[in-house]
Parts: C-alpha cells; sequence; structure tokens
C-alpha cells in the first residue's frame, strides 16, 4: 500500500512538520513498508467487536469545584522562548 | 562485614544499612555519584548528573537522621529517574533536542513519591526519544551502551535506567514502559524490571507517549528491590484520571511465597518464530524448570491474536503520539525556530529540528491513521483488533495463573545493527507489547546469559492487579537461578 | 421565485464553575494575563486533565431544562489543530458520544409558540486569547493569554428550525434566559460568556433539499445576529436570482460595514482527527444523579409565564418581562403576597423600577405599601412616584416618608365636600358655564381643589363630588 507523496506532504502539514524533499521521498518509504505491514489487521472480521476506547473500564472521576491557584506565574513562562507582558510572543499568522 | 563493594548492594540493603547507621547517606550518594563519574563516560546511562544537588540531599538526609527522623523506606539512598519524569527545577529532556534545556515547573507524582520514601536522586537517566525505541539510539543525547558489552545496546527505551542499575550507578531507578520499554532494558542488561497494571501507577508528570499504555515501573537488581519500589511508587493520585484507586498490596511480602500448585501457562505463540534464538529458549526453559522444580504446573495456553500485536500497537500508540506531542510547537516551553517569518513556518520548523527521525516517523504514522477517511481502517480497526488481544489474556488466565515467555527474542544486538530499517527494530518488542495492549502487569527476570556473556531474561504476565502473582514466580526464579546483577565493568 | 431560510445556530455557552473544567485554576474575569494558570491548562509535557463535577452537573440540568435525553455515557474525544491559544495544540470536546441528545426549546413568535430542536449539548474546554500587535493581517507578531483555556463551555446545536431572523433572535433569548435562570450561565453576551454562531441557508418554496450553508460568525449581540442574518439571507438570496451559486463557507459579521465578509483565509479543510482522549474514561451519568439534579431545577420561563398569566390575571405580554429575569419575577410574587389586590400595577411598578429591584436596592415590602395606598387612595400616582424615589435615597421605609411629606392625600368625602363647597361658592360664573354646557370647566373646579387643599385632595375623588354637586 504505497502512500503518495502529495499524502506525505498532507500529513506532514498537518502535523507540523516541515519537510524537505529528500526527506520526504524517504519517509515515503519506510511509511509505506510500515502500512503495509499494519494491513495485515484486514484479515480480521472485527464486525461484532467493541473498540477499546478507554484501557480502564470505569467511569471517569471528578474533581470538587474548588480553585487552587498554582501561584507561581514565573515559572510558567520562564521556559518561554519569547515572551511580552506575562504573555507568550509568536510570530504573526500569516493567511496564505 | 561482607566483600560486596558498597555500589553493589542491593536497593533494601543500602536502605537497611543507612538505618542501622551501617554508614551514611553521605557516604553512599558519594559511592555512586564516583561509580557515575568513573564510568558513565563509557556507558553513558545518564543525561543529567546531579552532583551537588545529590551531595546536599544526602547531608540533609543525614542531619534528619541524626535528629531520629527518617523520611521512608529509602532513606538517603539514590535511586535515579528515567528523564521523562519532571523533576521541579532539574531539566527534564525526555530524550529530545525540543526540550534540551526545558525546566519543569513541578514534580511527578513518581518524582514526589521517590523523594518522599526518603532517597536522593543522582540524576536523570537516557533514553530513547520520547520513549520511542527499542535500543536508546534514538536519544538526542547519544546512545547508551550495555554494560556488558559496550558494543551493544542496553536495550529500551529505558535503557538508561537499565545500564545505570547494571553498572551499579545508582541502587535502582525508575523506568516507564510503552510497548516493553522497561522489561525489554532490564533483560538485555541483566537486571529486573516491571511494568505494572496499567492504572497502578500515576502518569501524572510523566511525560506522555501513548496514553492508554504508558506506565512506570521499576527496574532493579533483585525482584525484593522491585517489589518495595513499586510498593513505593503505585498507588492513588487524583491528579490522573487513569489512575485506579484499589489499595497496595505488600508485594515483598509475595517475593518469598511458594509456588507450588501455581499454574504458569506457556503461550504456544511466542515459542514459534524463527525470530526466537535458541540460547533465548533454552535459558527460559531453564526458569520454568526452576518453576516446575518447586512444584508449579505447566498448562499450555493459546493467544490466538498475538501476530496481530505488533500491527495494533504501531497504530494505536503512533496515533496517541502525534496528538501528546503536538504540543511540542514552540509557543511555550522547548526549542523553538529561529528566524521564521510566520507562525506555521515557526511551528513546522521548530518540530522539524527539534524532533528526531523515529519520533517524526511515528507522528506521521500516527497522523495519517488518524485522519479523514483512514481513521476506520486503522486506527479504529487497532481498537478492535486490541480487545481482541485482551478477550485472549482473559482467557488464557482462566487457566493460568501466570505466564511465561521470552522477554525478547536475542540478546543485545550491536549499536546501528538494526537501525536502517524501522520494522526491524520494532519487532524486538514482540513479547512485550501485547501486554501493554492488555494492561496487565509483566516482570522480567534475568534467567541467563548467552555463549558470549550477555544477559537473557524471561517475562512472566499476569491478571491485572496481581503483581505479587509475579513476585512471587519471579522469585522462585530468582532463587533457583542466582545471577550476578553488576556488569564486570570498571572505570 | 419564493424562497424559504433556514437557520440553525449554535451557542456556546461559559459555565459558571469557580475552577476551570479539568484544573483547579480560577475563571474568574478580569485577571492579569497568565494569572490563572497552571501546568495542566498551559499543556505542559506530562499534565493530565480531571473533570470538574460542577461542570457536569450545569450540563444536566441544562439537558433537563431543554427536555433533551441526558446520556448515561458519553465520551470526551481530542480536537487536534495548532494555534498558539490551545496549548496541548488539542482541544478537549465529545465528539460522537455527547452529554446530551434530542430536546427542545419554545419560543413565542407571531403571537403562537413554536418548537425549536436542539440537536445536541456536549461539553468542551476553551481556548485562550490572541492578541496581536497592530492590525491583525499586518501585525507582527501576537501574545497569548491562556487564562481562558480551560475554562468549560458548553455547545448547544439547534436543529435547523428556524425559518425567520425574529425566530433566532427570539430562540436565542429563550435559551439565554433557561441558561440564567439555571446559574449555569451569566449570559453576557458582549463579554463572551454567551456566544452565537449561524448556519443559515435559503432553498425555493416548496423543495426539499436544503440549500447550501453558509456559517456566520462574530455577532455579538442579539440585534447582530438579527441583522446578520437579514444581511446573509437577502445576499444568498440575490446572489442565486442573478445566477449564483451560494458557497459553503464561514463569513465573519463586520457590524460597522453592516454586511458579512467571506473569511478568505485558505481554509484547509480542518481535519481535526478526533479520536477518544485516553486521559480520560467515559463520563458516566446514572439515573438518580440525573434526579437529583431535575428535582433542584427552578420553574423555567415558559411556565413561569403561564402560571403568572393564571395565577395573577397579567397580561402576558408582562408576564413576559417579568419572567426574562427570574430575580424580578421572585420579587413581583413577593410584593404582591404582601399586598395582592392590584397585581398588574404591582407588574407595572416592578417593570418601571426593574433597575433598582435586581440591584436590590429596592425591597418587596415599599411596592407593595405603594401599590396598596394607590389602591385605597391614600396617595397619588405622582405621590407614590416621588415616594419610590425618597426611599432609594434615603433608605427610609415607605409609609414613614410618606407621612413625613405629608403626602397623604385627601380622600375621605366629608372633607372633600368642605373643600369643593368652598371652591363652588367662589367661582359662580364658572358653576353657571359648566350648568349650561362647558363640561371642560370640571377640570377648573378640580385644579381648584387641588390648590384649596395644596394637592392633597385625590383628584379621582374630587371630580366625582364635583359631579355630584354640580348637578344642578
Amino acid at each position: 500500500m504505497a502512500i503518495t507523496r502529495e499524502e506525505v506532504l498532507h500529513v506532514a502539514r498537518l502535523a507540523r512538520l516541515a519537510l524537505p524533499e529528500a526527506e520526504a521521498e524517504r519517509l515515503r518509504g519506510q511509511l509505506s513498508a510500515i502500512l503495509d505491514y499494519v494491513k495485515q489487521l484486514d484479515r480480521l472480521d472485527t464486525r461484532d467487536v467493541v473498540p477499546t476506547s478507554h484501557a480502564v473500564e470505569t467511569g471517569t472521576p471528578f474533581r470538587d469545584d474548588v480553585v487552587e491557584p498554582f501561584g507561581d506565574r514565573e515559572a510558567l513562562l520562564a521556559n518561554a522562548p519569547d515572551r511580552q507582558n506575562d504573555c507568550f510572543r509568536v510570530p504573526r499568522i500569516i493567511e496564505d | 562485614m561482607s566483600n560486596v563493594p558498597v555500589h553493589e548492594w542491593t536497593l533494601l540493603e543500602a536502605a537497611r544499612k543507612v538505618r542501622e547507621k551501617e554508614i551514611s547517606s553521605r557516604e553512599l550518594t558519594g559511592a555512586i555519584l564516583a561509580r557515575i563519574e568513573a564510568l558513565d563516560p563509557k556507558v553513558h546511562a545518564y543525561i543529567t548528573v546531579l552532583p551537588e544537588a545529590a551531595a546536599a540531599q544526602a547531608a540533609a538526609c543525614d542531619e534528619e537522621q541524626a535528629k531520629g527522623a527518617l523520611r521512608g523506606p529509602f532513606h538517603g539512598v539514590p535511586i535515579g529517574l528515567k528523564d521523562i519524569f519532571c523533576t521541579r527545577g532539574v531539566r527534564t529532556t525526555c530524550g529530545s533536542r525540543i526540550l534540551r534545556d526545558f525546566l519543569p515547573p513541578y514534580d511527578a507524582c513518581v518524582t514526589e513519591k521517590v523523594l518522599a520514601a526518603g532517597a536522593v536522586v543522582p540524576g536523570k537517566h537516557n533514553m530513547d526519544e520520547f520513549a520511542m525505541g527499542s535500543s536508546t539510539e534514538t536519544s538526542f543525547f547519544g546512545a547508551t551502551r550495555n554494560p556488558w558489552d559496550v558494543s551493544r545496546i542496553p536495550g529500551g527505551s529505558s535503557g538508561g535506567t537499565a545500564a545505570a542499575v547494571a553498572a551499579a550507578m545508582c541502587f535502582a531507578g525508575v523506568g516507564t514502559d510503552t510497548g516493553g520499554s522497561i522489561r525489554q532494558p532490564a533483560s538485555l542488561c541483566g537486571v529486573v524490571g516491571v511494568k505494572p497494571t496499567y492504572g497502578r501507577v500515576s502518569r501524572y508528570g510523566m511525560i506522555a507517549f501513548a496514553s492508554s499504555l504508558d506506565q512506570g515501573g521499576p527496574i532493579t537488581r533483585t525482584v525484593a528491590d522491585a517489589a518495595a519500589l513499586l510498593g513505593v511508587i503505585a498507588g492513588y493520585d487524583r491528579r490522573d484520571s487513569t489512575c485506579v484507586d484499589i489499595p497496595v498490596p505488600d508485594y515483598l511480602a509475595a517475593v518469598e511465597r511458594p509456588v507450588k500448585g501455581l499454574r504458569v501457562g506457556l503461550p504456544k505463540e511466542y515459542y514459534g518464530g524463527d525470530g526466537l534464538s535458541p540460547e533465548v529458549r533454552a535459558a527460559v526453559e531453564k526458569a520454568l524448570k526452576a518453576l516446575t522444580d518447586q512444584g508449579a504446573v505447566v498448562v499450555e495456553v493459546s493467544l490466538p491474536h498475538t501476530e496481530y500485536a505488533l500491527s495494533t500497537y504501531y497504530l494505536i500508540a503512533p496515533a496517541e503520539a502525534s496528538s501528546n506531542l503536538a504540543r511540542y510547537d514552540g509557543v511555550r516551553y522547548g526549542h523553538r525556530a529561529e528566524g521564521a517569518s510566520g507562525l506555521i513556518e515557526m511551528m513546522s520548523r521548530t518540530r522539524a529540528e527539534g524532533f528526531g527521525d523515529e519520533v517524526k516517523r511515528r507522528i506521521m504514522i500516527g497522523t495519517y491513521a488518524l485522519s479523514a477517511g483512514y481513521y476506520d481502517a486503522f486506527y479504529g480497526k487497532a481498537q478492535k483488533v486490541r480487545t481482541l488481544i485482551r478477550g485472549d489474556f482473559a482467557k488464557a488466565f482462566e487457566a493460568a495463573d501466570v505466564l511465561l515467555t521470552p522477554t525478547a527474542p536475542t540478546p543485545a544486538f550491536r549499536l546501528g545493527e538494526k537501525t536502517g530499517d524501522p520494522l526491524t527494530m520494532y519487532l524486538s518488542d514482540i513479547y512485550t507489547i501485547p501486554c501493554n495492549l492488555a494492561g496487565i502487569p509483566g516482570i522480567s527476570v534475568p534467567c541467563g546469559f548467552s555463549t558470549e556473556g550477555l544477559p537473557i531474561g524471561a517475562q512472566l504476565l499476569s491478571k491485572s492487579f496481581r503483581e505479587e502473582t509475579l513476585f512471587t514466580a519471579a522469585g522462585a526464579i530468582e532463587r533457583a537461578l542466582p545471577s550476578r546483577r553488576v556488569a564486570p565493568l570498571e572505570g | 421565485m419564493a424562497f424559504e431560510t433556514v437557520i440553525g445556530l449554535e451557542v456556546h455557552a461559559q459555565l459558571s464553575t469557580r475552577s476551570k473544567i479539568f484544573c483547579a485554576c480560577s475563571t474568574a474575569f478580569g485577571a492579569s494575563p497568565n494569572e490563572n494558570t497552571c501546568p495542566v491548562c498551559t499543556g505542559m509535557p506530562g499534565v493530565l486533565p480531571v473533570l470538574n463535577r460542577k461542570a457536569v452537573e450545569c450540563a444536566i440540568r441544562t439537558a433537563l431544562a431543554t427536555s433533551c435525553a441526558v446520556q448515561p455515557r458519553s465520551v470526551f474525544a481530542r480536537k487536534n489543530y495548532f494555534y498558539p491559544d490551545l496549548p496541548k495544540a488539542y482541544q478537549i470536546s465529545q465528539y460522537e458520544l455527547p452529554i446530551a441528545l434530542g430536546g427542545h426549546v419554545d419560543i413565542e413568535v407571531d403571537g403562537g409558540t413554536k418548537r425549536i430542536g436542539i440537536t445536541r449539548i456536549h461539553m468542551e474546554e476553551d481556548a485562550g486569547k490572541l492578541v496581536h500587535e497592530g492590525e491583525f493581517a499586518g501585525a507582527q507578531a501576537s501574545l497569548a493569554d491562556l487564562n481562558r483555556c480551560s475554562v468549560p463551555l458548553m455547545e448547544i446545536v439547534s436543529e435547523p428550525d428556524m425559518r425567520t431572523p425574529e425566530e433566532g433572535g427570539a430562540y436565542l433569548r429563550r435559551l439565554h434566559d433557561i441558561l440564567v435562570y439555571l446559574g449555569v450561565c451569566d449570559g453576557n453576551m458582549e463579554e463572551g460568556s454567551f456566544r452565537c454562531d449561524a448556519n443559515v441557508s435559503v432553498r425555493p418554496v416548496g423543495q426539499a433539499a436544503f440549500g447550501t450553508k453558509v456559517e456566520l460568525k462574530n455577532m455579538n449581540s442579539y440585534r447582530n445576529v438579527e441583522k446578520a442574518l437579514e444581511h446573509e439571507i437577502r445576499r444568498q438570496v440575490e446572489l442565486i436570482e442573478d445566477g449564483g451559486e451560494v458557497v459553503q463557507e464561514t463569513r465573519l459579521w463586520d457590524v460597522n460595514a453592516g454586511v458579512t465578509v467571506s473569511m478568505r483565509r485558505k481554509e484547509e479543510a480542518h481535519d481535526y482527527r478526533y479520536f477518544p482522549d485516553p486521559d480520560l474514561l467515559p463520563l458516566i451519568v446514572d439515573e438518580s444523579w440525573v434526579e437529583e439534579l431535575r428535582a433542584t431545577l427552578p420553574e423555567m420561563p415558559a411556565e413561569k409565564i403561564a402560571r403568572l398569566g393564571a395565577q395573577y390575571g397579567i397580561p402576558r405580554y408582562d408576564a413576559g418581562i417579568l419572567a426574562s429575569t427570574r430575580a424580578l419575577a421572585d420579587f413581583f410574587e413577593a410584593s404582591a403576597a404582601i399586598y395582592g389586590g392590584n397585581p398588574k400595577t404591582t407588574a407595572n411598578e416592578c417593570v418601571h423600577w426593574k433597575d433598582a429591584v435586581l440591584a436590590g436596592t429596592l425591597s418587596p415590602e415599599t411596592i407593595a405599601h405603594a401599590v396598596e395606598d394607590r389602591e385605597r387612595g391614600t396617595i397619588s400616582a405622582t405621590a407614590s412616584k416621588k415616594l419610590v424615589e425618597l426611599v432609594l435615597s434615603t433608605g427610609k421605609p415607605f409609609r414613614t416618608l410618606r407621612d413625613e411629606q405629608g403626602l397623604t392625600q385627601v380622600s375621605d368625602t366629608s372633607a372633600l365636600d368642605i373643600l369643593v363647597d368652598k371652591v363652588l361658592a367662589a367661582s359662580p360664573k364658572e358653576v353657571e358655564g359648566y350648568r349650561a354646557g362647558k363640561a371642560g370647566l370640571l377640570s377648573f373646579f378640580v385644579g381648584q381643589v387641588m390648590k384649596e387643599s395644596r394637592g392633597k385632595a385625590n383628584p379621582k375623588m374630587v371630580q366625582e363630588v364635583l359631579k355630584k354637586k354640580l348637578v344642578p
């Protein structure tokens, strides 16, 4: 099952991964091989099987609606590559 | 007074000797730090070593002990952490360039528990980048070497932890396991590794790879050590919605229990393939004999969907990973590409620069498997097959209390041997992956050496939340097949 | 060709919980940038979500109040996309299995009632805010404030049952009132705690298939929703009549220009790659919890309007105004309980003094006394208004002020007799004129009596006494 170059580029864009041409081609080959391998799952009839969407079978636990401030904004901003006025600064969004 | 060097003590021995004031934490920690300094240039098990902080922690432990206060069962004992557990104020990289300078503003639950037990953290262990790998060769910080043969890999992704423990560069460590990443390196490094039941150990602060599969667990030199360490890190944490509120039993007490009457299942699908090295098979058979000699009974069981486990895993894990790793976008922390003229370019180049090849490969597969038009065929399908695999184990555990299998198909391979083809590398995990898909616990315990002197491990699997059974069976194997647990590596 | 409009509305309501939906940060508005954040809502490595029970209760109560079926099992899903105001690069939402399905809201249009269906209600987390340096298109950089990240949202999707912008407005207002009644949302459209997007299409009358629908965004008031819909409908009809085709797209309402504008941004068909969030388990809601919450539901607007009309005999329109704010309706009933002799007047008074009522500076007793005194003729309407204003400014009780100010009017007939006799005696010419047929002179006499009594006479009664005495 070959994945096409267009599909590779499309997926890369969805995943925000810049891909130079050579790398895209190499990935295309590797991904095709992997996808070929996993196709074996088609051999199984799973029409009546319920997917395992959660690894634990109970219901999700709850929190009470109580405020517990983290209290250290500086620590949260400290790793920011670019910050201004206590905000995270990012390059402009270009509409193309 | 034994002739065993300080650094070779077991975790429990070290803890007892500190408690009984036979040695101070300062001395103990100093011995470990010296060992790291001497050996780690060769082994490269650590990404970050913390000599000053560890010495300070040790000093504090000694002072408290002088006043009669012991923090916990591992007071003053150096225990390392895979660099996937957030440690407040101490860089946590996950083996990746994208987090190379990341300083977490908080501690993982596992970190908190290890510290609360009184342990000293000597450093953060090397690992495959974002836990994706079976050899610790994908780490941005360079590969870790197997202490038994430094031309070989230690396994992965917790290769740094397993190597550190096997080289006596800490008394124990905590790793993580998503498809075998604790058990396989433990096996290849001749030490004990446990993947607990999914939901047994809190994932809060444990950097996520595949959320429905990841679990943190102990890597130690003895089964008893692993039981004790699991007892400390296991337990309910309200910050992790998938962490189960079930009491933590006394795992240590299980280690000495007899295995008479224990039903040991041998899943036939695990013993058939030509990928399984004859030496590994022979060693695992010795482990089986150790059990039956002590009264266990053998049953043959079948896990019919075993051959589909790898495919299932390599769709589910990358899919979850592709979503978990999307937050590394250069906005709030971590690496950011320079000179981008716009936002999309910044994010795309940040991630291209920050992630290694294996991570990118898995993000691509995962994104594809979830994408419009492909979800049902790939991710959706894999989730269904996962149900079938879980069903296999449920049925097998009607006939058996514990399953015995090889941990890895071969002993440690050489660096670079399998990096050329991703699928070849993925096959290292065929015996360990199914257990993660089912959520059940597993342990790898040393059971022999290859003719080249490379460690071989046997894997035991049990029902969910029955880790005690694993410790009982592994303890029995260990008593019958004592083996050297510290690699003969000198600085 | 005659066209029919089809409108569906999607409302995002911020829930009135103290803490966020998946972490314990405060949801309080107006904090300084990134003050109400923590590792969880800023998407740091290794963090995990834990669900706020109160948010779930808000959603369940909303579902009950709109007759939706609360689902015993619903699932949180990740909606994956990259944006600087979305720290995890996915929004935790609900996709295939939302918490509630299949309800309705009844609205009043053209003197009748129409039922608008609700397709589904689901829960999700809000994103942060991006502030662009300079004008949006020419901004060099943007600043992300993540305070709003993970504030709980409820998305309510209507069936495409509305046929006019007025119905859209009525639906929004009714839904708003329900949410405010329940206390689950403060309903502030301008501040963004109650947001609305619309889906609108047109089709020739009689055609069964829907036309191509356009999504409208950026409407921040009821009026703007209606105007945007009006404009968009016109645009689509004109487009089709000119031989064109409606393009499926998202358009923004430009309030200044009064037009909808296409989001010309390359809408790379967003592939959100939804999948169940593995960090959360299924949301299980059992019958007993639902019933427990059902018991806490207040009387809803529709029921209240009907009951106020029936119980107090007030017109539907008045009941509607009172019921538009629960506190106002409660005030009315409290006042009517103290004095219920003329509920319509009480209602009018409550509406007139609405701001003070809602500010809490007026008591039901004050209005009750005002209405009672007027009914009994103890004071005039003018005096009543003056006295309430004095209550507001001085805080003194109504009747205390009434007596202090000497505003009790004279309604006692014997006293009035004397006044009237005096005035009539002093104006014989006018008396003759009146008796000769100049009925307009009656107001002259009333004026004179009022003057004589220094404004204290009850004018209505004065009139009656005069009329009696003026009969030849």
